[in-house]
C-alpha cells in the first residue's frame, strides 16, 4: 500500500469518528424533541432532519459550501468565533459526514427513546428526581442500545460518504481525500486497478468491523440498558 | 388527616371522591375499574384532578381553589406501584438508594431497613432476577428511603400466593408500628385490609366515594 492510500484510510477513520461523535449530542437532543416534544414546528423539524437522507448528496454538499464556505454566513461566524475553518479542510469532511449520517442517528435514537417505559420515569419523579436527573439516570441509560446503534450507523454512513464530501471539500490528498474519494480517483486511472482493489478490501474490512462491533454491543446490552 | 376531595374525568370514566380520614391509615377497596389507582396517582401528582383538594396532614399537595399543584418530585409521596416499577438497569442497592437523601426527616437507616425487609442477600442483584414478593419488598424499601410524608401501596398483595400474602400483610402491619407516616392502601379484597385497622372507603365505578 502506498503512503497516499494509507493517508486516505486514516483520514477516513478520523473524519468518520469525529463526524459521528460530534453530531451525537445534537442527534440525542433532536431525537428527544421528536420523541417527546409537543410544539409547533415539530413536523418541520422532522422533515429538516431527514432532508440529507432524501436530497441528492451533491445538493447537500453545495448547500454546505454556501453556508460554511469562508464567506458563508456560518463559515464566517465559526472562523471569527472559534478559528474553525470547514471549507476544503478535513473538518469540513467531518461536518459533511456528520450531517449525512444525522438522519440515521436520529431515527435509531428516537425509536429507542420512544421504547423507554414512561412509567419508570414517573416512579423516578415520585422519588424526588427532577427532569434532568430522570433523563440522565433513567431515560438515556435505558435508550443506550439505540444510541450506540445510532452511533454505529452514523459512523458507517460517514465512512461511505462521497457526494456531499467531494462537493463541499473537494478531493485533496492528505487534507480531504477519504477512502471513498480516493477510490473514485483510482477508478479514473487506467492503471489504478491494483490500488482500487487494495482500498476496496480495506473498505470491506472497516464495514465488517463496524457491523461486528454493533452486533456485539447489541447482544451484550440485550435491550436491558447499561 | 388524609383529605382526598377530587373530581376528574378520564375519557368516559369519571372519578369522584370526598374522603376525609380521622387517622393516618386509609384503604381504598373495590372492584377493578373503579378508579382506585387513579386516586393514588392523584395523590402522587401523576394525574391532575379537574377540581378539589388533596392534603396529607398540614401539607396541601393540590388545591384547585388556590391554584396549588405540587409536581410529583416535590410531593414526597412514597409510591409502591402494583408492578413495583424497579429500575431494570440498577441493582437492588441502586434502586433502594435512588431517592435516598431527599428532603424531609429520615424514617429509617439503610442497614436497619434492609434487615427488616430481609433483602440483604439481594442487594447486588438486578430486578429481573427477583421474584414478585422480593420486588414488592424492594419497592417498599425504595419508597421508605426517599423520606416520604406518606406511603401509597397499590394492590401490594395481588401478585402473591397465599403464603406470601400472609408475610406481606404482617410486614405492612409491622411497618405501621415502626413508621408513623400516613398510609393509603388499594386492594380489591376487603378481607385483606380488615386486619390492618385502616379506615375503609368503598370505591364503585361511576359512583362518588364518600368517607
Amino acid at each position: 500500500m502506498t503512503g497516499a492510500e494509507w493517508t486516505a484510510v486514516m483520514l477516513s477513520l478520523r473524519v468518520a469518528v469525529v463526524g459521528a461523535l460530534a453530531s451525537l449530542p445534537f442527534a440525542v437532543a433532536v431525537a428527544w424533541l421528536l420523541a417527546r416534544g409537543r410544539f409547533p414546528g415539530r413536523m418541520a423539524l422532522d422533515i429538516l432532519v431527514h432532508l440529507p437522507l432524501v436530497l441528492p448528496p451533491v445538493v447537500t454538499g453545495w448547500l454546505l459550501l454556501i453556508a460554511f464556505g469562508r464567506h458563508g454566513p456560518l463559515g464566517g461566524f465559526f472562523e471569527r468565533a472559534f478559528g474553525l475553518v470547514f471549507a476544503f479542510r478535513w473538518t469540513g469532511a467531518a461536518l459533511a459526514a456528520g450531517i449525512m449520517g444525522f438522519p440515521l442517528m436520529v431515527r435509531a435514537i428516537r425509536l429507542s427513546l420512544e421504547a423507554v417505559d414512561r412509567r419508570l420515569e414517573e416512579a423516578a419523579a415520585t422519588l424526588g428526581a427532577g427532569r434532568a436527573r430522570i433523563f440522565l439516570t433513567i431515560t438515556l441509560p435505558l435508550a443506550l442500545p439505540g444510541v450506540l446503534a445510532g452511533l454505529v450507523l452514523g459512523f458507517a454512513k460517514a465512512i461511505g460518504e462521497f457526494g456531499a464530501t467531494i462537493t463541499f471539500v473537494a478531493n485533496i490528498p492528505g487534507e480531504t481525500q477519504t477512502l471513498a474519494t480516493a477510490i473514485y480517483n483510482t477508478t479514473q486511472d487506467p492503471d489504478g486497478a491494483g490500488a482500487t482493489w487494495r482500498l476496496t478490501l480495506i473498505a470491506i474490512a472497516i464495514a465488517v468491523a463496524a457491523l461486528t462491533l454493533s452486533e456485539v454491543l447489541a447482544r451484550r446490552l440485550g435491550g436491558r440498558g447499561l | 388527616m388524609i383529605e382526598l376531595r377530587v373530581s376528574c374525568s378520564l375519557g368516559a370514566a369519571r372519578v369522584e371522591a370526598d374522603i376525609r380520614t380521622l387517622g393516618p391509615g386509609l384503604a381504598l377497596v373495590g372492584p377493578s375499574g373503579g378508579g382506585k389507582t387513579t386516586l393514588l396517582n392523584m395523590v402522587a401528582g401523576l394525574v391532575v384532578p379537574e377540581a378539589g383538594r388533596i392534603a396529607i396532614g398540614d401539607a396541601v399537595l393540590f388545591d384547585s381553589a388556590r391554584a396549588t399543584n405540587l409536581p410529583p418530585r416535590e410531593r414526597r409521596i412514597g409510591y409502591v406501584f402494583q408492578d413495583a416499577r424497579l429500575f431494570p438497569h440498577y441493582s437492588v442497592r441502586g434502586n433502594l438508594l435512588y431517592g435516598a437523601g431527599g428532603a424531609g426527616p429520615a424514617l429509617t437507616g439503610f442497614d436497619e431497613l434492609v434487615d427488616w425487609l430481609g433483602i440483604r442477600p439481594l442487594l447486588d442483584r438486578k430486578p429481573a432476577k427477583l421474584s414478585g414478593g422480593e420486588k414488592q419488598r424492594v419497592a417498599i424499601g425504595r419508597a421508605l428511603l426517599s423520606r416520604p410524608r406518606a406511603l401509597l401501596l397499590d394492590e401490594p398483595l395481588s401478585s402473591l400466593d397465599e403464603a406470601r400474602r400472609e408475610d406481606l400483610l404482617k410486614l405492612i402491619a409491622d411497618l405501621r408500628s415502626r413508621v408513623s407516616i400516613p398510609l393509603i392502601l388499594v386492594s380489591h379484597r376487603r378481607e385483606d385490609v380488615e386486619r390492618l385497622a385502616l379506615e375503609v372507603a368503598q370505591i364503585e365505578p361511576g359512583r362518588k366515594t364518600v368517607l
